[in-house]
């Protein structure tokens, strides 16, 4: 079939940023994924709660400290996480590297945190359904926080490295603190279903 | 920061048209020999050997349901006994679900969704090979563990306590659980894939009113994977735990419960259902045009059922359930949630009918498939209907009337347009065409061996035989009906063989494709048959729901397209305006070792928790390998 020429396409740029980038979309379908994972988990404990003559199943309720020291280390970390991001979108490559170091830092100090939080749960995994639930819920999150540090280690690596100043890797920066907004946002109700419904 | 553009010499632009072609094929090309069919990212390389492993597991199901039709053909008969039937049914029902159907409608989006919405490649191309070798990996781990005397026996949903560490011994059911984290995980991957693609890679112009009915099903059935294949996921790792490091969830003396299974697996179950049908209705809405000769009636309405039925779709996983006792008025919100799909199934129906009745129809074999799919799936539809009333259902609940609706809704209304697709679109994967007479011959045998096969056994339903059965006495009144479906089997397994042999001989000498045979609408018969490695020489430029049939003489394209780096447009997500020049990934072994790494781990974790820890450091290294970029023209931006 003859080709008709009706649209020049030489002037857009080699790279899209924010929703005109796939990996933008890509990271949002992810997410998609597992927050959905995370509202059956959450689903999971409501249903085994609503069976439950009494909950938690023998077992205290978890000790506050822990959980709530990982939910302000969070909470605080969303700062210099947007910091970060708006330093990518301003293609300030000296700034978004120091911020790269301090959210690899950011991403380890939960996890630290988060070794004192599961024998602050007081049930094992094994003991009942209510311990089974609840080292689930953790355990899910925790791979998630992993999965995130990982990604800014790595990422962080990258910038430092002549493959750093490039639009391309700004953009993977503002999809690593989208997600990590998520890694957050998605802490809060399993924070809530653990340490709160558990007391009511 | 930005790189200097270009030089004007890499682009599309006053190039003589074979300069341009010789200077794509170099760019795109995918090498010869092993490692290049090994590191391939190309989505219709990846996507015919998708749709060709799925039709190797659906042969290989169709044997084990060849072996259960042999063993009921008459009572007592010994050619099984009961662990080896329990193991065949589960095979069957395991290996179908989602070894084939899933995949295989899957597998046709990869080839067809980037040809149809006007790109080069689908969304992360690497993803999509990762896919595939993943899938392939779930499906070697279910049949060499059958081979071996290890595959599952119980019962495709897995029901515990059954498939729980008090009555399944061994590590039957932990197979079946890790299958199914394989083939989610690469279901799940490919949807993402089409998801972005469909949003960002459509064609300029391609406005949602523009966009191609299987594309649209596409879209909604990637977003049916997204929000149900979580609650398998999540299950069958809890059904691990509880197998292996003594967790509760499905225990019900440590506060667990059985029932929570059933919900999970029907959370997602019923969903599957339209996961397996949706594309293949918008398969039947897409080549109906070009067999009635004129555009589908209802394009908005079918885009509507499409996603009506994907919301329904969340609304009724209870009615698998209805005799577990739960409450009555639960029961009644999903009979009319059940009864409520019929509507946008309806409003489907006659949309075809109309295309239809008004058209001057083409008697290919493609038609004579979606006849076949709209009588079989009607009947399918009836007696989903007739169950979804309580009742009803108490009564049939378990046998092989169930057996009948399902297998009616799933062979008529999935793989008949499923086989339509592929005597239609064969031209597009070999650039041959298949056998007109094989291909009718083939349907004849197909629609009425299916039909003899399926429709008895409502009958026997009805009389009281229950599914999942080695065998049944003599003096039980199934022996004549059960003799008749074994024998109708026959004809049924002789259509199969013969479209079989028409694909195999077709693909090798078969009668050469033009690149429009059928005269159709669609972008993916712009191109060359099979289409080259690039897909489009120049990205179209899209005006009308039907590009090909509105301006006959030229197709408008687009230019301004380098041709030294692999480069493509994305488009904004409602009115497809041009965004940018994007770059897509080149070819890579490493989807290759993420997948190794990834199903070593998976299979480990089956024998203890530690695999979950040792087991992710290669997955990780090879995530590292795959995503470190490498300095090529696509890294620039």
């Amino acid at each position: 079939m003859r080709e008709k020429i009706v649209l020049d396409l030489a002037k857009l740029p080699l790279h899209g940023m924010g929703t005109a980038s796939v990996t933008w979309w890509g990271t949002l379908a992810f997410m998609l994924i597992e927050g959905t994972g995370f509202a059956l988990a959450i689903a999971i404990y409501l249903y085994l709660m609503s069976l439950a003559t009494a909950w938690p199943i023998n077992a205290p309720p978890p000790d506050l400290l822990p959980g709530t020291l990982v939910t302000l280390v969070l909470l605080a970390s969303l700062v210099p996480n947007i910091l970060v991001s708006r330093w990518a979108e301003q293609q300030d490559l000296r700034k978004v590297r120091l911020g790269m170091v301090i959210m690899s830092i950011v991403g380890i100090v939960p996890l630290v945190v988060r070794v004192f939080e599961f024998p602050a749960l007081k049930v094992s995994w094994d003991s009942n359904a209510y311990g089974s639930v609840v080292w689930t819920l953790l355990g899910l999150h925790t791979t998630h926080i992993i999965t995130d540090l990982v990604d800014t280690l790595v990422l962080a690596a990258l910038m430092v490295t002549r493959h750093g100043r490039n639009p391309r890797r700004f953009g993977d920066v503002q999809d690593n603190a989208m997600y990590w907004n998520f890694v957050v946002a998605t802490w809060l109700p399993i924070y809530g279903c653990i340490y709160w419904l558990a007391r009511l | 920061m930005n790189r200097p553009v270009a030089a004007p010499d890499t682009r599309d632009i006053d190039i003589e048209r074979t300069r341009l072609t010789d200077a794509l094929a170099e760019t795109w090309k995918t090498p010869s020999g092993i490692w290049g069919a090994l590191a391939t990212v190309d989505h219709k390389i990846i996507g015919r050997r998708y749709i060709f492993t799925a039709f190797v597991f659906l042969a290989l199901g169709g044997v084990l349901a060849a072996l259960m039709r042999i063993q009921l053909a008459q009572p007592e008969a010994r050619l099984l006994g009961p662990d080896r039937y329990n193991q065949i049914f589960t095979m069957h029902g395991a290996n179908m679900m989602f070894l084939f159907a899933v995949p295989v409608m899957e597998a046709v989006a990869v080839y067809l969704v980037p040809l149809m919405v006007g790109t080069r490649n689908i969304a992360f191309p690497r993803l999509n090979a990762f896919s595939y070798w993943i899938y392939l990996a779930g499906g070697t781990l279910l049949w060499t563990a059958f081979a071996l005397d290890m595959g599952p026996d119980v019962g495709w949903f897995a029901y515990v306590p059954l498939s729980g560490p008090q009555y399944g011994a061994g590590k039957r059911a932990d197979i079946w659980a890790q299958m199914i984290t394989f083939t989610e995980i690469s279901a799940l991957a490919v949807a993402v894939e089409l998801v972005v693609t469909i949003f960002k890679q459509r064609a300029p112009g391609m406005t949602l009113d523009r966009i191609p009915v299987f594309v649209w099903a596409m879209l909604v059935t990637s977003f049916l994977v997204i929000m149900a294949m979580p609650a398998i996921v999540l299950e069958s790792t809890s059904l691990i735990l509880d197998r292996l490091v003594g967790t509760h969830f499905f225990n019900p003396a440590e506060g667990g419960d059985v029932l929570l299974w059933q919900h999970l697996f029907w959370f997602f179950g019923h969903p599957e259902v339209y996961i397996i049908f949706l594309p293949a209705a918008g398969m039947v809405s897409t080549m109906i045009e070009p067999f009635a000769r004129r555009p589908a009636f209802g394009y908005l309405g079918l885009v509507m059922a499409l996603i009506a039925t994907g919301i329904l779709a969340f609304g009724l996983w209870v009615h698998h359930m209805f005799v577990a006792g739960l409450p009555r008025l639960g029961d009644s919100f999903f009979t009319a949630s059940s009864m409520a799909i019929a509507i946008p199934a309806g409003i489907q129906v006659f949309c075809w009918l109309a295309t239809l009745w008004d058209g001057r129809l083409v008697f290919k074999t493609p038609l004579l498939f979606i006849i076949g799919f709209i009588v079989t799936f009607v009947i399918g539809g009836l007696t989903g209907v007739m169950v979804a009333s309580v009742p009803f259902d108490t009564q049939v609940h378990d046998t092989y009337f169930v057996v009948a609706h399902f297998h009616y809704v799933l062979i008529g209304g999935a793989v008949f347009p499923l086989l339509a697709a592929i005597h239609y679109w064969f031209p597009k994967l070999t650039g041959r065409m298949m056998s007109e007479a094989l291909g009718q011959w083939s349907f004849w045998l197909i629609f009425v061996g299916f039909n003899a096969t399926f429709f008895p056994m409502h009958i026997l339903g009805l009389e009281g035989m229950p599914r999942r059965v080695y065998t049944y006495q003599p003096d039980l009144p199934w022996h004549g009906l059960n003799l008749f479906i074994s024998l109708s089997a026959v004809i049924l397994i002789a259509g199969f063989l013969l479209f079989f042999i028409n694909a195999i001989r077709s693909a090798r000498v078969g009668e050469v494709a033009l690149d429009n045979p059928w005269d159709a609408p669609t972008l993916e018969w712009a191109t060359t048959s099979p289409p080259p490695s690039y897909n489009f020489a120049m990205i179209p430029v899209v005006g009308s729901l039907h590009p090909l049939w509105d301006d006959r003489d030229s197709l408008a394209v687009a230019n301004g397209l380098r041709t030294d780096r692999r480069e493509l447009v994305v488009t904004t997500l409602a009115a497809a305006e041009p965004q940018a020049r994007e770059a897509s990934p080149r070819n890579s072994i490493w989807p290759l070792w993420a997948a190794i790494a990834t199903a070593i781990m998976l299979i480990w974790s089956i024998f203890s928790p530690w695999a979950v820890v040792w087991g992710s450091v290669p997955v990780a290294v090879a995530l590292i390998g795959w995503f470190w970029p490498k300095g090529a023209p696509e890294d620039e931006s």
